[in-house]
């Protein structure tokens, strides 16, 4: 495949594209799809069909839109209007009204914040292109970035460009991706791996997910570029079974991309080959650690092991490996397309690009969203997110799941980037983010989450076995209101314990809903132990034994 | 004594495998079922390699619904691996279930948005209508209740899965209906 035969593929597509008077888009990202959005699909394309405006009406399955809350999500390309929560019965009513618009169908508003706010990158091919068609995704500058990565630059110049446009790892940590790429580039000719993580754990987080199921040739692009810099002729996904759809997607892409030759031998002409592998999990929440992640593709228990060496110099099968989230590969494209210059002038001084952030909980608007880094968390939740719904007070917003925080009101005027989140406790992580209000009780979340990393936890070092299992007792007294001041001071130092001799990620961040919560929430620990029960009305048993020791 | 005892007993191991073995050094399929032939594929497609370990166990899982004994020990030999390796896989990883589940099943999301929003009192609901906790399936073999980490549909919170079909923003009440529709039909 050289570039003129793949503008040549682009050409053709969009000239196809052209010939509809209307473009109908439907979501059939697994939010939509959940509300029976694959039935809406199939009754618009036989309304189009029975009408016979089939050489007019193009109806296009397409991914993620955005807003989850009200699909399924349909939207007419010609002239942008949208309409939600669209049921099967109402196709013949989208399709008469093509021209004018519906007035008996549920707009959805594309010019509120939601939409207007966001700036999309990783994203800008959700809800635009058909996933499960490797021209569509050509026809909108797709494998532009590969061919011409492999055909006018040295492995070099493209690492260059990544440590130049800044890219930070998208999967929690904010590791420079350059310089991961050139650790890995570093270590000589011999074989080597690329490995996309696509282990999303994290509860309350499905960006990557949506990347996968939208748009899984930019993730392919992204690795195959990277084997190119780095020097490898293999890669796996490392993708969780829990999202079929996703895999589905991921498998046909990679045979698509196989049969243009843009994947597997010698492509575009050049020497470089590489082959991409899908390796599924199988639900363990630390196979999202990357040493564990590698011992669960050799087929083993996934259990971390201590760190150095780094996967970048001894990794899969002991073979030097580069690991990457999704959303980091997915970024790579339009670096190399665009020029890291563009790239950088995104986001804060540390902190470049964009992140997707997965907005949920009790918020007005829920769903996918991509927003420029240094943007205030009070604009995420009141703007994009439209506030908090029926007149509640808010209380709190958790980022980066059971590894992160909890944020109180005072500081929600700090920008979203690694360091500012880092300096108030919490963590960007992968990018789950859920709001809540008064009705959460943050002692209640804290137990959540280290109930979460408690059954999580594989096993193999003592602090983060035991550890976790004696904060969730503590926990679980003070929500059942039988803890004393003490229990609060015995809870201090285990999290302070756990923390600073856990073997890996998982046991290490433990600890951090708890901190988080002491650190902003101290009262409702207070209220707990001292028996003025639980303000939220969550613990019960705090309640009640409040009652009794008032009375006594 | 205990030396003989020891002998015999290997003896005897020995000649179970031996069994389970066909003239080219692979186990015989537990029975005829055409689905241990799929088992078998994956197997080689990777090479009866260790490495496949997980992606065998997959495909038992997705062939039978479950890994009995008969299973695991098929894959051991089939992959030369020790009985005890696959054991620990197959019991480390959440998505592996050693028992079969019931007729139906309900699979309650307890990722962080469904927490907040209503999946405790979704498995209460569970629990009092039907005596089962999360992991159990009911005596009469109808109902099997699972939670789920995060389904992803965090949107829909809180998410329920009946038998395949996710239900978003749902209630207590609507979902124990639902549940009642499914196992009478």
């Amino acid at each position: 495949m050289t570039l003129d035969e793949l503008q040549k593929i682009a050409e053709t597509e969009r000239e196809t594209e052209k010939k509809y008077q209307h473009r109908v888009h439907v979501c059939i990202a697994a939010g939509c799809l959940s509300s029976g959005a694959d039935q809406v699909r199939d009754a618009l394309k036989k309304e189009v069909a029975e009408s016979g405006m089939g050489n007019e009406v193009l109806v296009k399955g397409v991914g993620c839109m955005g807003l989850c809350s009200a699909g399924p999500l349909v939207s007419i390309e010609s002239d942008g209007k949208m309409y939600a929560n669209v049921a099967p019965e109402e196709a013949p009513e989208v399709i008469r009204n093509l021209d004018t618009g519906s007035e008996a169908l549920k707009r959805c508003p594309t010019d509120i914040p939601f939409f207007s706010r966001q700036k999309k990158i990783v994203l800008e091919n959700s809800g635009k292109i058909d996933p499960e068609r490797i021209e569509d995704y050509i026809a909108h500058g797709g494998y532009l970035a590969l061919v011409t990565a492999i055909t006018e630059m040295t492995p070099q110049e493209v690492i260059q460009q990544i440590v130049r446009s800044g890219l930070r790892g998208r999967g929690g940590a904010g590791y420079p991706t350059g310089l991961k790429w050139t650790t890995v580039f570093k270590t000589g000719e011999q074989e080597k791996y690329v490995i996309c993580n696509a282990d999303e754990g994290d509860p309350g987080a499905f960006m990557d997910r949506a990347v996968l199921e939208s748009d899984p040739h930019r993730v392919l692009e992204g690795m195959a570029i990277a084997a190119y810099a780095v020097g490898a002729q293999k890669g796996y996904i490392y993708v969780r079974a829990e999202y079929p759809l996703a895999v589905k997607h991921l498998r046909t892409a990679i045979h698509q991309a196989e049969r243009l030759g843009l994947l597997g031998n010698k492509i575009s002409g050049t020497r470089f080959s590489f082959h991409v592998d899908i390796r599924l999990g199988a639900g363990a929440f630390v196979c999202g650690e990357e040493t564990a992640l590698i011992a669960s593709i050799e087929g083993k228990r996934g259990t971390p092991r201590p760190r150095p060496p780094y996967p970048a110099a001894e990794g899969l099968w002991g073979c030097p490996t580069l690991i990457n989230n999704v959303e980091t590969f997915a970024n790579v494209a339009p670096i190399i397309r665009n020029g890291p210059e563009w790239f950088s002038f995104i986001g804060t001084e540390k902190s470049k690009g964009t992140k997707v952030f997965a907005l949920a909980g009790r918020v007005a608007n829920t769903g996918l969203i991509e927003v420029p880094m240094g943007i205030t968390l009070r604009e995420i939740i009141n703007e994009i997110g439209g506030g908090i719904p029926d007149g509640k007070k808010y209380k709190a917003v958790q980022t980066g799941g059971p590894s992160g925080g909890c944020i109180p009101e005072e500081h929600l005027d700090s920008p979203v980037d690694y360091e500012s989140l880092a300096r108030i406790g919490s963590i960007m992580g992968s990018g789950g983010m859920i709001v809540m209000d008064e009705t959460s009780c943050m002692v209640d979340v804290a137990k959540y989450f280290m109930e979460f990393c408690m059954s999580e936890s594989c096993g193999k070092c003592v602090p983060c076995r035991a550890g976790t299992q004696q904060m969730h007792q503590v926990l679980e007294k003070i929500t059942s209101g039988e803890a004393t001041a003490g229990d609060l001071a015995l809870l201090e130092e285990l999290c302070d314990l756990v923390r600073s001799t856990a073997m890996c990620g998982l046991g290490q961040s433990a600890p951090n809903p708890v901190l988080t919560t002491l650190r902003y929430f101290r009262e409702e620990y207070r209220s707990h132990i001292e028996g003025q029960g639980c303000s939220a009305g969550v613990c019960q048993g705090a309640c009640k034994g409040g009652k009794e020791e008032v009375s006594a | 004594m205990l030396l003989i005892i020891g002998c015999e007993y290997l003896e005897f191991e020995m000649q179970s495998i031996l069994s389970m073995l066909t003239y080219s050094g692979q186990p015989q399929l537990p029975s005829d079922d055409k689905r241990w032939k799929i088992v078998e594929a994956t197997a080689r497609r990777h090479g009866r390699e260790p490495r496949a370990l997980i992606e065998t166990l997959h495909t038992v899982q997705e062939c039978f619904g479950y890994l009995d004994e008969a299973a695991l020990r098929f894959v051991a030999l089939t992959l030369r691996v020790p009985l005890s390796r696959v054991y620990g896989a197959a019991t480390f990883y959440h998505f592996f279930t050693l028992k079969p589940k019931g007729k139906h099943t309900c699979v309650v999301c307890t990722g962080t948005a469904c927490y907040i929003k209503g999946a405790p009192a979704l498995l209460a609901a569970l629990e009092r209508a039907h005596g089962v906790k999360p992991g159990e399936t009911t005596p009469d073999n109808d109902l099997s209740v699972l939670t789920a980490r995060c389904l992803g549909s965090c949107g829909l919170a809180p998410a329920v899965v009946l038998d395949n079909a996710v239900l978003g923003k749902i209630g207590p009440d609507e979902m124990l209906a639902r549940i009642q529709k499914g196992i009478r039909q």
